[in-house]
């Protein structure tokens, strides 16, 4: 029995670390979230409605919840989240046409209540932060985790700009264009209205809110799991012994 | 049979007189016979009736709030996750106990090739579950579209497809299934149709295939039949009563099978992008094909299967018809298997590897069917594809030429 686990574990082991080997995926920071941080998902929903809204909805989700899960009272949710005539109980959404999306940008503009799910938080933190400068694009910004992305660098002016690093031995011409399969990173070259730590909090709090957003019931779920493993555990108690009891005298 | 003498009397008794509630219960439970040396491996078969009462259960409450149309399905489930009370529990545990099933179900027929639980007597009850096992995967298939993700979306278009690659008649024969001719509305509304239609006939099935194993009597580790040895009142001397010994011994299987349900409901719903996969977050979009298109992972031995074959003259049919013979094969196992033993425990061998390198095989087709095609991996794929059916097909010679070890005359503990 051992060697045949052994055989098994050998046998799988082996496309295992092919696999591993072939990927080429661009590495991900780590976005280091904390979903019982109240304090940073208000920051997060505070950015997403002055800078993401407009383009990006989050339409599954609805205003009132986001306002009661994450502490926000309903005076300042009235006063300072609800732009125009959304009401407390409606769902997050914008004016944006997708067609208009398709016009402006080249493609729908998603919508973002999954995106954290769709992609990982870490994804979406690291996204956040991947803009570098490439003229070849309509708004002179291409991006390192997702290439040839059709979105404005909408928060260059609290970020900077940043210009393509490439990989060891690659010497772009002087004046040619990017090419982005040599471009294995990013750096500042000049420093927008914050300095690159704030910028990464407030990268932090976003990706906090949209990971919140992508599963609003995540630490409900954990909360309520711990309770029923609990039960399940003195039931198993409780069902083994009465096993035992009953199977004594089965010899 | 041992009647009782005297007749139950208050409402039992009422009862009695008029619906057979009392035979039913002595036959199938109080005075049925089960082997005393039942293990670990015979947990499953309980279990497997658990998740199906589960995936009903739960499935008709989705039901109540999940809208089958194109424009609203994607919403209606984020509608379920969100808005509704305590719809977000009863999503997991669907989707959660979709996945269960079919490990549950692994492990089912595993146990069989192990005990030896489809030879004679057995052969039809191990028919009626392999059609149970295709009753099974057709809805699975049917509601992994109702979410109406890019995945669900993409998986459908793939295996739909496959009916395309009939000759002469596939073109047709596909956009008949799809009721289109791409996977849209009129596609979803017959999948959940469909996808709500089956269970019920899972649950006829079931219910056969429990009446059949009462009929032979269960098998056991030891591949022995107990009803060969019966006391003077012509019970098995080596059985025991399924109630109260099984009925509390698969309580105890059903707790701790629940306390692993719930840990992945709870914690890890999602299982790592295997129960619930990343691109299904996105809704279906039929102007966007996703980069890499894989079904679920319990489909992926047959998906690694259907990739394998080569195309002959450029069409694909090859492929399908080797990845439903795939299954079709398990329909003639007992016939098959030659040895003068039932259980692997007296077999020899040669056996154990051919069971244990099916395994490897299977496990192996399922993680090779969920990464992308490349040389290597289409190799491996041929590889364990040939394995598969050799272990089948080579059975008679191979289990005639096993040295087996005698085998006892009573059950061992």
């Amino acid at each position: 029995m051992r060697n045949a686990i052994f055989a098994i574990a050998l046998l799988l082991a082996t496309p295992f670390g092919l696999a591993m080997a072939s990927g080429h995926e661009p590495e991900t920071e780590d976005a280091d979230i904390d979903l019982t941080d109240h304090a940073s998902l208000q920051r997060g929903a505070k950015y997403f409605m002055n800078y993401c809204l407009g383009c990006h909805s989050l339409k599954y989700m609805r205003y009132s919840r986001v306002a009661q899960d994450i502490g926000i009272s309903d005076s300042d949710l009235r006063n300072n989240l609800l732009y125009g005539n959304a009401k407390p109980g409606d769902m997050i959404t914008n004016s944006m046409r997708p067609e208009d999306g398709e016009l402006w940008f080249g493609a729908v503009v998603p919508d973002l209540t999954l995106v954290a799910r769709w992609r990982t938080p870490d994804w979406v933190y690291t996204y956040l932060k991947s803009f570098y400068l490439d003229d070849s694009r309509p708004y002179g910004v291409n991006n390192l985790m997702f290439p040839d992305v059709g979105m404005p660098p909408v928060l260059s002016g609290l970020q900077g700009i940043q210009e393509p690093v490439y990989a060891e031995g690659y010497e772009p011409a002087p004046g040619a264009p990017v090419d982005k399969a040599h471009v294995i990173g990013v750096k500042l070259v000049k420093q927008g209205s914050l300095t690159p730590e704030q910028y990464d909090a407030m990268a932090r709090d976003l990706t906090n809110f949209l990971t919140y957003i992508g599963e609003p019931m995540k630490l409900q779920r954990q909360q309520l799991g711990i309770y029923v493993l609990l039960f399940l555990g003195v039931l198993f108690v409780l069902a083994f012994y009465l096993k035992k009891e009953y199977w004594k005298d089965v010899h | 049979m041992s009647a009782a003498p005297t007749e139950p009397s208050g409402f039992i008794g009422w009862l009695d007189k008029r619906f057979p509630i009392l035979h039913v219960w002595n036959a199938h439970f109080a005075d049925y016979y089960a082997p005393k040396n039942l293990n670990f491996w015979s947990f499953f078969g309980s279990l497997a009736l658990l998740v199906l009462v589960i995936q009903i259960v739960t499935g008709i409450w989705l039901a109540m709030n999940y809208k089958p149309s194109a424009v609203d399905a994607f919403a209606s489930v984020e509608y379920i996750m969100r808005d509704v009370d305590w719809g977000w529990l009863i999503r997991y545990l669907h989707s959660t106990g979709a996945s269960a099933f079919f490990i549950v179900i692994y492990l089912h027929m595993f146990r069989a090739l192990m005990w030896g639980s489809y030879r004679k007597p057995r052969e039809l009850l191990w028919i009626i579950g392999v059609i149970i096992y295709l009753a099974m995967m057709a809805t699975a298939f049917f509601g992994y579209l109702l979410p109406w993700g890019q995945m669900s979306y993409w998986g459908a278009q793939v295996i739909v497809n496959l009916f395309a690659a009939v000759p002469d008649i596939g073109e047709p024969l596909s956009a008949w299934v799809r009721g289109d001719y791409v996977i849209s509305d009129a596609t979803l509304n017959r999948f959940f149709a469909f996808h709500f239609l089956i269970p019920f006939l899972l649950a006829g099935l079931v219910f056969i295939h429990i009446v059949a194993l009462h009929r032979v009597g269960s098998n056991n580790p030891d591949g022995i039949e107990i009803k060969d040895k019966k006391d003077e009142n012509g019970r098995p001397l080596d059985g025991i009563p399924f109630h109260p010994y099984y009925t509390v011994k698969d309580t105890v299987g059903v707790v701790g099978f629940l306390a692993i349900f719930a840990a992945i409901v709870f914690f890890a719903p999602d299982f790592g992008g295997l129960f619930l996969e990343g691109p299904n977050f996105q809704p279906a979009d039929p102007l966007k094909t996703p980069p890499h298109i894989a079904p679920v992972w319990y489909f992926t031995p047959f998906y690694a299967m259907l990739r394998a074959v080569p195309p002959i003259a450029g069409s694909q049919f090859p492929g399908v018809v080797v990845m439903f013979a795939a299954i079709l094969i398990m329909f003639f196992l007992p016939w098959l298997d030659r040895s003068p033993v039932k259980s692997m425990r007296y077999k020899g061998k040669i056996s154990r590897i051919a069971l244990g390198l099916f395994v490897v095989s299977f496990i192996a087709l399922a993680y090779l069917g969920l990464m992308p095609a490349s040389d290597l991996y289409t190799f491996l794929s041929r590889v364990f594809t040939i394995i598969y059916f050799a272990f089948f097909i080579l059975m008679p010679i191979y289990s005639k030429l096993d040295k087996t070890l005698p085998v006892p005359e009573r059950v061992t503990l």
